[in-house]
């Protein structure tokens, strides 16, 4: 090899070498747009938040805006971390992004992440939320609004018509509405189905139903689960987790959960399968029937009242982070797609209840129906109830406790602890975690 | 096994031509330093990608690092005192090393013996080699994926299999040391071919002439496999453990995307199948969000790795010393 070659080889290196820095040190350039050229909106989110007629509409009415959405239909547990990691590294979260209530009480402990709307006249949109909804998206302080609320998850219980009939149960929905008033008259119902042995369980999981016995007890009784309001961890001292506790063990004990534990593959092949008869089913929950049980199964799901009385169980705001380009645009977004209007258009496509109170006084929601749930008035079955809905408040650590006090249960599920030992555990790992 | 190279660069003559013209200055330029610059590339890569995360790693793990906080007080080394006294982390211990003996032992069994199987001379041999190779190719989350719904507990196939065998559904997922071989199959499916060929390329190195004069002795196929091919192979063997050692101890998509559903990070509802990777992930990230003490369990995982490796290290030398000194002997 003559020396020529070799100090090209060399130049070749270092041109190689400085080409690759250069790529780390500017990965990730973004798009800067001119004020007034086209904008390009990121819209990150986790479910079904049922926005796509939406976004057309206001593209439409501002042509310089294009809205791309992220993470349609994806898990929660796998969005969550990853928004965490966009917010920790300063880059990468979409100009608006939902943020489900469980992590907002996060969020709120590092509030400077996030745009405060109330800097942006958000103030003025007071009136149109629920007023338990609108203080959740305020810092403790209550100086900085992070999120506008989209929606609330007003309790219900879906059931199989088919399998029902199959055990000799009423299929009508308000038979069946009247069959269990409380949960022990679930758990007497259960019984019944179960011993008409008709190949499916009476419902899919003992920890959805924990969380939604523990919603609506601490709503009616203390509004605070697993944190009091002054954000002392009360898991073992608070009445009410122990009583959702002790209900799920009898629901466990007569044996009626098919143990498909939650948002699993199992859970989604026994949706398919038909495997369980009811399942507890806050508003945002249909459309996640729909979409697991798959167009076989239309007609054969219903709607009844959930036992007990009313409840929350989960609902989402829309934030805009700080590390934004587009804050003004995306902040009009915000405010566009959680306005009544923008509520009553998600509702239609895809389920989730609306938190404005307009919307839901709205004859399109207080008159809907849901095709898939053989027609079930959904407007009234959801809607009637969530201005009366009594938040539950929620701690700092809320799901790393909520975690273990679930997975706690899970373990006395599939038969690997005794409930009292269930509950030791419950208790230990929750003030554990709370620690960590 | 141990490969020395020569890492100096070959000595020129000296120049004997005094006159310091801009050929002869740039002539030495080249000489001294762009051995520099070839192997530049590596070391800032390295630097960037490899040593700069490292230390980082183990500043974060000094300090309580809240990963969404704007504060991060330091702490020292409290971090990896409360990790030492964690009895969930020696779980996902315990956990990672049960795997990876479930896996390894068996994977490079069955590698050897499909080494010796395509050592022989077969119809269309390049194919079945090449065949050995594609579940390495196939991506380990789509693997893991079809995994996990074979090994359901009520919906799939090795449970209704076993039924057909009279055999009592297994709880998978539930069930610690089942979990344990449901995963050890994931990761052998994909890495007994890739073993297996490494160890027909040593084969291929073995001397005919052993295996002639062994059989003019009288000596069976599974004798000469017995007492040539695997005394031979030690070294390689010996390599092929360290490379699964790494891998295996910081196993994550194939027990990650067997457990799914709500937290299927902890790998089960009594972390049945938690790796320590799955842990440091669990609590860097959701939903602990503790950043600093995740980079303690990545620090300890890492003196983890170093102490098997070390392990392995000592035996490569006794045993891989053994094998040559029986080939001098030959």
């Amino acid at each position: 090899m003559g020396t020529f070659t070799r100090r090209r080889l060399a130049a070749v290196a270092l041109v190689a070498t400085t080409a690759l820095l250069g790529a780390t040190a500017c990965g990730g350039g973004e798009d800067k747009a001119a004020a007034d050229g086209p904008v390009t909106l990121t819209v990150d989110v986790f479910g079904q938040f049922g926005y796509d007629e939406l976004y057309k509409e206001y593209m439409a009415s501002h042509p310089n805006v294009k809205i791309v959405e992220r993470g349609t239909g994806s898990n929660l547990d796998e969005y969550s971390p990853k928004l965490t990691q966009w917010l920790a590294a300063g880059k990468g979260a979409g100009d608006i992004v939902a943020i489900e209530e469980g992590l907002l009480v996060e969020y709120k402990a590092n509030p400077q992440n996030f745009v405060n709307l109330l800097d942006h006249g958000a103030a003025d949109l007071k009136g149109n939320f629920l007023d338990w909804k609108w203080n959740q998206g305020l810092t403790a302080d209550g100086k900085q609004l992070i999120g506008l609320g989209t929606d609330v998850g007003g309790m219900a219980m879906c059931y199989r018509k088919d399998l029902f009939a199959k055990a000799g149960l009423p299929t009508d929905r308000d038979a069946v509405s009247k069959l269990w008033p409380t949960w022990q008259d679930y758990v007497k119902v259960g019984e019944q189905f179960k011993a008409k042995n008709p190949g499916a369980a009476f419902l899919d999981a003992a920890t959805n139903t924990f969380n939604t016995i523990l919603l609506q007890t601490a709503g009616n009784t203390s509004g605070y689960s697993y944190y009091d309001t002054s954000n002392n961890l009360v898991v073992d001292s608070n009445p009410a987790v122990k009583q959702a506790y002790d209900t799920t063990m009898d629901i466990i004990d007569s044996g009626l959960s098919g143990k498909y534990g939650s948002w699993s593959e199992e859970w989604v092949s026994a949706f398919k399968q038909g495997k369980f008869a009811t399942i507890a089913c806050p508003a945002w929950m249909t459309g996640v029937i729909e979409g697991n049980a798959g167009p076989g199964a239309k007609g054969k799901w219903d709607i009844a009242q959930v036992p007990g009385n009313g409840g929350n169980w989960g609902g989402s705001f829309l934030a805009v982070p700080k590390q934004g380009k587009h804050q003004a645009e995306a902040i009009e977004l915000a405010k566009f797609l959680t306005s009544a209007k923008g509520q009553i258009g998600a509702f239609k496509a895809k389920g989730p209840l609306p938190s404005s109170p307009q919307a839901l006084d709205d004859p399109a929601i207080v008159d809907s129906k849901n095709a898939y749930f053989s027609d079930a008035p959904v407007g009234k079955i959801f809607a009637a109830g969530a201005k009366s809905l009594k938040p539950v408040y929620m701690g700092p650590k809320n799901q790393a406790v909520r975690t273990e006090v679930e997975n706690a249960v899970r373990t006395v599920e599939l038969g690997k602890r005794t409930p009292e030992q269930g509950w030791t555990d419950a208790v230990e790992n929750a003030k554990k975690a709370a620690a960590k | 096994m141990a490969v020395q190279l020569d890492a100096r660069p070959p000595v020129r003559p000296a120049h004997r031509i005094a006159r310091p013209g801009r050929g002869a200055r740039l002539s030495r330029f080249d000489t001294k330093y762009s051995p520099y610059l070839y192997i530049a590339p590596f070391f800032l890569l390295f630097g960037v990608f490899g040593a700069y995360p490292l230390a980082y790693t183990f500043w974060v793990s000094l300090h309580d690092w809240d990963l969404l906080g704007a504060e991060h007080p330091f702490i020292g080394l409290d971090n990896y005192s409360q990790l030492l006294a964690d009895p969930d982390f020696w779980h996902s211990v315990v956990n990672t090393l049960g795997i990876f003996v479930i896996s390894t032992v068996p994977q490079l069994l069955l590698a050897l013996w499909l080494a010796n199987l395509l050592n022989r001379q077969l119809r269309a041999r390049t194919t079945w080699r090449m065949a050995v190779l594609i579940p390495n190719v196939t991506s380990t989350a789509a693997v893991a994926i079809v995994f996990a719904v074979l090994f359901g507990r009520e919906f799939g196939m090795i449970n209704w299999l076993l039924d057909h065998v009279g055999v009592d559904a297994i709880d998978w997922k539930a069930n610690r040391l089942a979990s344990w071989v449901a995963i050890s199959t994931m990761v052998d499916w994909r890495w007994t071919g890739y073993n297996a060929l490494i160890f027909l390329a040593a084969m291929q190195a073995i001397p005919r002439d052993l295996y002639e004069s062994a059989s003019i002795d009288g000596a069976s196929r599974s004798r000469q496999f017995w007492s040539i091919t695997v005394p031979l192979l030690k070294p390689t063997i010996i390599f092929a453990v360290i490379i699964s050692t790494i891998g295996g101890l910081q196993l994550f998509t194939e027990p990650r995307m067997f457990n799914s559903g709500t937290n299927a990070i902890r790998g089960g509802p009594l972390r049945e199948s938690q790796t320590v990777t799955m842990y440091m992930f669990e609590n860097a990230f959701a939903p602990h969000y503790n950043f600093g003490y995740g980079s303690a369990i990545a620090w300890l995982l890492f003196a983890l790795i170093a102490v098997v490796a070390a392990i392995n290290v000592l035996l490569l030398r006794r045993l891989g010393g053994g094998a040559a000194r029986k080939e001098d002997s030959r």
